[in-house]
C-alpha cells in the first residue's frame, strides 16, 4: 500500500523543484483539457508558453509581460507577508480598486493643473487607499476577532460597486458624451504613469514591483520583523513566547498588503488602463494569490511566478484569438496551476512510501 | 504465582535510524507485578506498544496463557485480556465519567447500568469516582482512575501501566499502590513501567531493565538498592549535582497576590500567588500537572499580563510588560512544551537561538539580524550543553526530545539571566543530561541569579531547591525550606489525595 511518511525535516531542494513540477503537470493536464475541447494540445501549449516570448509577434508580447506581471508581483509580494504569518488577506482585489480610485481621484480633482508633484501625490494616495481598505478587516480582526478571510473577501464586492458608482457618478468624464468612465489619465501628462523606457512595458509600477521584491527579501531574511512574521506562521505560541505582538503583526501585514495592492491599482489606472471604468479590475488581486503560492511566498520566486502567470494571461489571450479557445479554459488552466502546486507541495514535507502487504 | 502468563522471546523492532527494541526476552508470571525499567528512549514504550497490539514487531514472538499471541490491533489484545493505562489520557473533557468509559467499549450498556458498574468497581478497589462528574473538572489523579476503571471493567489478565505516578501526589500514589496490590492478590498480573526506583522497590516482584533497546539485566527490586538499579539503567555511575552553600541576597523576583485567568477553557486560573525569590536561591514548585504550572510560567514570561504590581523584578513592577521587555530586564523563562512553544519545530537551531536570544546576545542591530553571530550563539549552546545534532542548520523538530530540551534550556542559561523560571526542565531527558541541566541551574544560582524550578519530579526538586512550595488548583502552598521536608508533608502541600478522604483508605 502507499502511504505518506513525514520527513524529519522539510526537503529544501524539493521546495524549489515543486513549482516547476507543478507547471509541467499543469501543461500535461491542460493539454488533455484542450484535447478534449478538440484543439491540438501541443499547439495550444506552444501558443500559450512559447510564442509570446519567442514567436513571430514576440516584439508585441514581451512588453505586455511586464505590464501584466508588474501588478501581479506587487500585489503578491504584499500578500506573501501575511500568508507567511498565517494572516489570510483574500481581498487584494478590493484594495487594488480602492488604490486606483484614490490615486485617480487626486488626479481628477487637480485636473487640468500641471505640476511635478501630482504624480508622487497620486502614488501616496494610491497606497493609502489600499491601506485603508485593508485596515477594515485588520482592525476588525484585532479588536473583535472576526475572520479576515471573509471580511476582506466581502469588501471586494463593496469596492467593485464603489468603483462602478465612481465610474458613472462622481468621476465620470464631463466631456465624455455621457459614457461611463473617467477622463483618460494618459492624456494628462502630470498624472500619466509613463514607460520609463519607451516601448519596453517598463512603467513606474513595474519598477516599484522590483524595488518591493528587494525590500521584501531584505525584510524577510535580514530583519527582526520578517523573522517574527515567519515565526508566527510556523509556531504562533512560540512567537508569543518570543515577544511578538500578534495584533500589531496583523496590522502590519494587512496594511502592507493593502498598500502594495493600492499602489498596483494606482499605477494601472494612471498607466496601461488610463481611466476609471466599471470594468477596471480584471482579477489581478485574486490571481496574485496563486502567484504568491507559486512563488513559494519567496520574493524572488514571486517575481518569477508573476512573470509566468503574466505569460499565461498573454498566451491565453493569444490562444483565444488564434485557436478560439474559450476564456474559461484559460482560467481553469491558471486554477490548475495552484491546485497542482499545492498537491506536489505535500512532497516537501512528506515522502511517499510504497510497501507490500500491511503497513506497520 | 502459579505459572507464566506472558512470555516474550526475542522481540525486535527497528525504526529508520534506530533500533527501538533489540532481541528482548522476558516473562511475566500470573499475579506478578513486573517492572520495566529504563531511561527515556530505552525502548520501554515500543515494547509495551507491541504487547498491546499498537506496533507490530519485526521479529520475535509472544506466548500468552500458553497460546501464540500476535495482536494485530489493541482490540484483539483487549479481547485476550490485556489492558493498558496510558501516560497521556485519552478522555474527553466535555463528557462525564460514565460517557467516557462507554466510548471505549464495544457494546456499552445503558449509561445508568454502566454508572452502577463503575461505582461498584471503584468501591471494590478503593478508587472513589463519581460516574456523573464531568471529566474536565477532575484532577489528574482522578482522570487516571477513570482510565484504570475503564480497564478493570474488562476484567484483564494483564494490566499495563505506563508511568502511572508521574501525575500523582504521594498520597495518591499510596492509593494507587493499594489498588494494584489488591489486583495482584486476585491474580491479575501487572506490567509496571517507570523510572522511579523507590516505587519499583515498594511494589514490584521482578524487574527487567532496558538500555538503548536492549535488555541489560533483571533483578528482584526488593533485594537490591535503588543505586544499584540506577547504575544498571544508566550503565555508569551517576554524577549528582553539587552546590556550594550560599547566603541568599536581595529579593529579585516578587509576586504579590498574583491572580490571572487561564486563557484556556479547562485551564487553571492562578489565585493570589505571593512569593519572593532572592539572589542565589532556587525555589522549587511542585504540583500535579494541570494545577496552574503553565499559567504561572506564562504569567512570568509575559505571555499573560497582569496588574503591574503583581510581578516585580528587582523592585520594579513589570506585571503589565510583555515577554520582550521582561527578557530585556533579565527575567528569562523556559516553558514545558518544547515543540511549538519554546521552539519553532520547522525552524533551524540558529533561528531558534534568535527566538529568545536576539536582543540579550546582541544578535541584531537596529532591527537587522546578524546571522553569523546567531549561528555562533547556537554553536555555543550546542557545545556547552552537549546537544546531539548534525549542526546549527538542523530543524528543531529533527532533534530528539532530550536534545531539544538541552538546547532550549541552554539557550536561556547562556543568556546570563537575573531570574530564570523553568517548567519541567529535565522532562524526557536522560539521566546524564538531566544532571548537566540541574548543575547549570545551580551554577546560575551560585552566580547570584534567582531561579524558580517548576517540576512534577519531586526527586529533582529536592535535589536542587533551597525552598519548596506546591501549586494546587492555582493556589500556592506555604513556602518551606526544602531540607528536612518529609514526603508526607510534601504530599499535603500538593493537596493530599485529590477528591477523596485519605482516612478512608
Amino acid at each position: 500500500m502507499i502511504y505518506l511518511e513525514k520527513r524529519p525535516q522539510p526537503a529544501r531542494a524539493l521546495s524549489y523543484v515543486t513549482p516547476l513540477l507543478a507547471v509541467l503537470i499543469t501543461m500535461v493536464a491542460g493539454g488533455l483539457l484542450f484535447a478534449i475541447l478538440g484543439k491540438d494540445p501541443v499547439e495550444a501549449i506552444r501558443t500559450i508558453f512559447w510564442d509570446p516570448v519567442f514567436g513571430e509577434f514576440a516584439f508585441y508580447y514581451r512588453p505586455q509581460l511586464l505590464v501584466k506581471g508588474g501588478p501581479l508581483i506587487l500585489i503578491a509580494l504584499g500578500l506573501s507577508l501575511g500568508f507567511k504569518a498565517g494572516i489570510w488577506n483574500i481581498g487584494a482585489e478590493g484594495q487594488y480598486i480602492m488604490g486606483a480610485v484614490a490615486g485617480a481621484g487626486v488626479a481628477l480633482a487637480l485636473y487640468p493643473l500641471e505640476a511635478w508633484w501630482i504624480f508622487p501625490l497620486m502614488v501616496i494616495a494610491g497606497a493609502l487607499g489600499g491601506w485603508a481598505w485593508a485596515m477594515i478587516p485588520a482592525l476588525l480582526k484585532v479588536k473583535f476577532g472576526t475572520n479576515e478571510i471573509l471580511v476582506s473577501l466581502m469588501l471586494v464586492y463593496v469596492a467593485e460597486n464603489f468603483l462602478k458608482a465612481m465610474a458613472i457618478g462622481a468621476m465620470k468624464n464631463p466631456e465624455g458624451f455621457g459614457f461611463p468612465g473617467s477622463r483618460n489619465l494618459q492624456q494628462y501628462p502630470s498624472a500619466h504613469n509613463t514607460e520609463i523606457i519607451a516601448g519596453s512595458g517598463m512603467h513606474w509600477g513595474v519598477a516599484a514591483a522590483f524595488i518591493a521584491a528587494i525590500m521584501a527579501y531584505i525584510l524577510l531574511n535580514r530583519h527582526l520583523l520578517g523573522f517574527q512574521i515567519r515565526l508566527t506562521g510556523e509556531a504562533p505560541r512560540a512567537a508569543r513566547f518570543s515577544g511578538v505582538k500578534p495584533g500589531r503583526l496583523v496590522l502590519f501585514c494587512m496594511g502592507t498588503a493593502g498598500a502594495l495592492a493600492g499602489l498596483a491599482g494606482m499605477f494601472e489606472v494612471s498607466g496601461p488602463a488610463g481611466q476609471i471604468t466599471t470594468g477596471f479590475n480584471v482579477g489581478y488581486g485574486f490571481t496574485a494569490i496563486i502567484v504568491a503560492f507559486l512563488g513559494r511566498l519567496h520574493p524572488i520566486g514571486i517575481v518569477l511566478a508573476g512573470l509566468l502567470m503574466a505569460l499565461t494571461y498573454i498566451g491565453g489571450e493569444a490562444a483565444q484569438s488564434t485557436m478560439q479557445l474559450p476564456a474559461a479554459a484559460i482560467q481553469v488552466f491558471q486554477g490548475m496551476l495552484l491546485f497542482f502546486l499545492l498537491a506536489v507541495d505535500v512532497l516537501t514535507n512528506y515522502r511517499i512510501r510504497i510497501t507490500l502487504g500491511e503497513a506497520a | 504465582m502459579t505459572g507464566t502468563l506472558l512470555e516474550i522471546v526475542g522481540l525486535t523492532k527497528a525504526y529508520p535510524g534506530v533500533v527501538a527494541n533489540d532481541d528482548v526476552s522476558f516473562s511475566i508470571g500470573e499475579g506478578e507485578v513486573h517492572a520495566l525499567l529504563g531511561e527515556n528512549g530505552a525502548g520501554k514504550s515500543t515494547l509495551v506498544k507491541m504487547i498491546y497490539g499498537l506496533v507490530k514487531p519485526d521479529r520475535g514472538e509472544m506466548v500468552f496463557q500458553g497460546k501464540v499471541y500476535e495482536p494485530a490491533e489493541p482490540q484483539e489484545a483487549r479481547g485476550r485480556g490485556v489492558a493498558m493505562v496510558f501516560q497521556h489520557f485519552s478522555l474527553f473533557d466535555a463528557l462525564n465519567v460514565a460517557e467516557n468509559v462507554a466510548l471505549g467499549m464495544a457494546n456499552p450498556p445503558k449509561t445508568g447500568a454502566l454508572a452502577e458498574q463503575i461505582r461498584r468497581v471503584s468501591e471494590q478497589y478503593g478508587l472513589p469516582l463519581d460516574p456523573w462528574r464531568l471529566v474536565g473538572d477532575l484532577s489528574a489523579g482522578e482522570r487516571q482512575r477513570v482510565e484504570i476503571i475503564r480497564c478493570l471493567l474488562q476484567d484483564p489478565k494483564l494490566l499495563i501501566m505506563d508511568e502511572p505516578t508521574s501525575v500523582l501526589t504521594p498520597q495518591e500514589v499510596e492509593i494507587l499502590f493499594a489498588t494494584l496490590r489488591k489486583l495482584k492478590a486476585e491474580g491479575t498480573s501487572i506490567l509496571y513501567i517507570s523510572h522511579k526506583l523507590e516505587e519499583i522497590r515498594a511494589l514490584c516482584d521482578e524487574a527487567t531493565i532496558l538500555r538503548l533497546g536492549k535488555k541489560v539485566g533483571t533483578c528482584t527490586p526488593r533485594d537490591v538498592t535503588a543505586a544499584q538499579m540506577a547504575e544498571m539503567m544508566v550503565g555508569s555511575e551517576l554524577h549528582r549535582p553539587e552546590r556550594e552553600a550560599t547566603t541568599p541576597g536581595e529579593v529579585r523576583l516578587a509576586l504579590k497576590d498574583l491572580s490571572v485567568a487561564s486563557p484556556s477553557q479547562f485551564g487553571t486560573s492562578l489565585k493570589n500567588i505571593t512569593l519572593e525569590v532572592r539572589a542565589g536561591e532556587v525555589l522549587g514548585l511542585a504540583g500535579v500537572a494541570g494545577n496552574g504550572q503553565d499559567e504561572l510560567l506564562a504569567a512570568l514570561s509575559g505571555e499573560i499580563t497582569s496588574a503591574p504590581g503583581m510581578v516585580s523584578l528587582d523592585g520594579v513592577a513589570i506585571g503589565n510588560k510583555g515577554p520582550a521587555e521582561r527578557r530585556r530586564r533579565g527575567l528569562l523563562t523556559g516553558p514545558e512544551e518544547r515543540l511549538g512553544h519554546a521552539a519553532a519545530p520547522n525552524m533551524t537551531l540558529t533561528e531558534n537561538a534568535l527566538l529568545t536570544g536576539a536582543e540579550r546576545e546582541g544578535l541584531m542591530s537596529s532591527g537587522f539580524l546578524k546571522w553569523g553571530k546567531a549561528r555562533d550563539f547556537a554553536s555555543v549552546i550546542i557545545e556547552r550543553f552537549d546537544v546531539r545534532t548534525p549542526g546549527t542548520e538542523t530543524a528543531a523538530r529533527a532533534l530528539s526530545g532530550g536534545n531539544l530540551q538541552k538546547f532550549v534550556i541552554g539557550r536561556e542559561v547562556m543568556q546570563r539571566p537575573e531570574v530564570l523560571v523553568v517548567n519541567q526542565p529535565t522532562w524526557g531527558v536522560d539521566a546524564a543530561a538531566a544532571a548537566t541541566i540541574r548543575q547549570a541551574i545551580l551554577d546560575l544560582a551560585a552566580g547570584g541569579a534567582a531561579v524558580v524550578v517548576i517540576s512534577q519530579d519531586l526527586d529533582e526538586l529536592m535535589e536542587v531547591s533551597d525552598n519548596f512550595a506546591a501549586l494546587n488548583e492555582g493556589r500556592l502552598s506555604e513556602i518551606k525550606p526544602a531540607k528536612g521536608l518529609s514526603m508526607e508533608e510534601i504530599g499535603l502541600m500538593m493537596g493530599g489525595a485529590h477528591g477523596m478522604e485519605v482516612a478512608h483508605v
